[in-house]
């Protein structure tokens, strides 16, 4: 059964003298618990793309389903991490992890507790009451997840979560987002530019080409690939037939005077 | 040879010198500048260089502030004084604020708006004193009203555009936990905008002096402003300049109370 659903959506900027057509007719379907990546040049509308199935951005026309229903705003259902965390620098760790039930207004004594055992998975310790400024970049990330897990999202949106992180933190990162939404069995939608990482975190990959962003080719990523840690991924020998098949399909997309 | 351990503790001791040395040089030029400018006034003065009658001289104006001090009447004026330009200065801000939150709550209104805020804050405020005077009388509540006047459009309007600059992300943010617009406001929009509301209160320190003494020009009949205006009528100009010394001092106290909230405000935020 699909999980979630996307019929035809396109979308439509507009603007005083024109219009861009941002995203046309994308179709595709995510089982529960898969870990899909969407990868493409910038300007092809994958951010765009997570906005709407977020419920953030509204789109001109299609449909989003999530299990069957209609996707709304402000569905609890949905969990984002940003390229960058924002945090909110004058709130203390644990009330930034606690934003989410804060704003539907929960009671659960529990949740405090699940927040301090979240924040203990990612390896901080000892830091619920200091500010996000005093934390390094790769810490205030993993705040981040645990601010999007806290909520139970159904389905996670990464919007390049680790494009703002140095190499060395970025790889660390992405184990550790993978192990997490694998152990929690989470589905998830990656956005990236970066095909090794695409590779090495999703189970299926998704090449968008950009004017009007579509999806171009979708690629299967091997069984084998799929069974290893990111960190792994990226020594087994069939990760670099993957990365060259994938880099060809986007080097004939690019060839294109679009962009 | 010296001992190496002590070397690090030496330089840094060695900064710490240099750098009180440094404000103490400030400090010392600082106070020679004001002794020098009090000290040419007097012999200015007292050598006519400068028409005294007019220009009054530094002992006039002590000795004008003792004497007014003693019997009490200028501690009623100063008084007075500082109770509008602080009620105009809270109301002011608070109502500017209040204004700037409603503006972004609806951003249909805001556009409607935008014509008469443009007019409003072009506008000479103090112009409106005779009609302020008509409609609230002459007592101190058209004098707040007027410190009050002067610096509720630009609270407005600049606390409106700091809500604007906010970081749209924050708001990504807290709609992807479904985060109602109110939520947003309180949680992101509002708290991110602290520093730029407190920078607001050290304008509108300076804005309402000018919208009380104005005020207090048109109508008074007490406040340092109505006491300049009486000692202009009078010819008294050492009482004038004694007026100016005390608006400035109270004025200075004022900026520097703001100074220290804003640090105390921002430290317990960050």
């Amino acid at each position: 059964m699909s999980f979630l659903t996307l019929d035809h959506v396109t979308h439509h900027y507009f603007s005083a003298s024109s219009y861009t057509k941002a995203l046309k007719d994308i179709s595709l379907s995510i089982k529960q618990g898969e870990f899909v990546a969407l990868l493409g040049p910038s300007g092809c509308g994958k951010s765009t793309l997570l906005s709407i199935i977020a419920g953030i951005v509204e789109h001109t026309s299609g449909n989003v389903f999530l299990e069957n229903t209609p996707i709304k705003p402000s569905d609890k259902a949905i969990g984002y991490m940003l390229q960058q965390d924002y945090l909110f620098p004058w709130k203390t760790i644990l009330e930034n992890v606690m934003i989410g039930p804060k704003i539907h207004r929960s009671n659960d004594p529990a949740i405090r507790t699940k927040a301090e055992m979240l924040l203990k998975q990612v390896g901080l310790t000892g830091i619920s009451d200091d500010y996000p400024g005093s934390l390094s970049g790769g810490m205030r990330q993993r705040v981040a997840l645990v601010r999007t897990l806290l909520n139970d999202p159904k389905i996670l949106l990464l919007d390049e979560p680790f494009s703002a992180l140095d190499y060395q933190t970025k790889l660390k990162l992405e184990d550790l987002v993978s192990t997490t939404l694998k152990a929690f069995n989470k589905t998830a939608i990656l956005v990236t530019h970066d095909i090794g990482e695409a590779i090495a975190m999703a189970d299926r990959i998704f090449v968008m080409e950009a004017n009007p962003g579509m999806i171009s080719k979708v690629f299967e990523v091997p069984i084998e690939l799929r069974q290893e840690a990111p960190f792994s991924v990226r020594k087994h020998p069939k990760y670099q037939m993957l990365f060259d098949k994938v880099w060809e399909e986007l080097e004939d997309k690019e060839g294109n005077p679009a962009e | 040879m010296a001992p190496e351990t002590n070397t690090d503790n030496q330089l840094f001791q060695r900064h710490k010198y240099k750098l009180k040395r440094e404000k103490r040089i400030v400090i010392t030029w600082q106070l020679l500048l004001l002794l020098a400018f009090i000290g040419f006034w007097e012999v200015a003065s007292r050598l006519y260089w400068i028409d005294p009658l007019l220009f009054s001289s530094p002992s006039e104006v002590i000795q004008v502030l003792f004497s007014n001090m003693a019997d009490g009447s200028m501690v009623k004026h100063i008084q007075i004084t500082l109770f509008e330009t602080i009620a105009g200065f809270i109301i002011g801000t608070l109502v500017g604020i209040l204004f700037a939150s409603v503006l972004w709550s609806s951003t249909r209104f805001s556009k409607i708006m935008d014509p008469y805020l443009v007019i409003m804050n072009a506008m000479p405020k103090v112009a409106l004193g005779p009609i302020l005077i008509v409609a609230l009388g002459t007592g101190y509540v058209s004098i707040i009203a007027m410190g009050a006047l002067i610096s509720v459009i630009i609270t407005t309007l600049v606390i409106y555009n700091a809500f604007n600059e906010v970081d749209p992300n924050y708001e990504k943010v807290l709609k992807s936990f479904g985060a109602t617009r109110w939520q947003q406001f309180k949680e992101a929009i509002f708290p991110a905008t602290l520093p730029a509301m407190i920078s607001t209160l050290k304008v509108n320190v300076g804005l309402s002096w000018v919208g009380v003494i104005v005020g207090e020009f048109l109508v008074a009949k007490q406040g340092l402003g109505y006491l300049i205006i009486y000692g202009f009528q009078v010819f008294d100009f050492s009482l004038v300049l004694s007026s100016l010394v005390l608006i400035a001092i109270f004025a200075a106290i004022m900026y520097k109370v703001v100074e220290r909230l804003e640090g105390w405000l921002i430290k317990s935020k960050t």
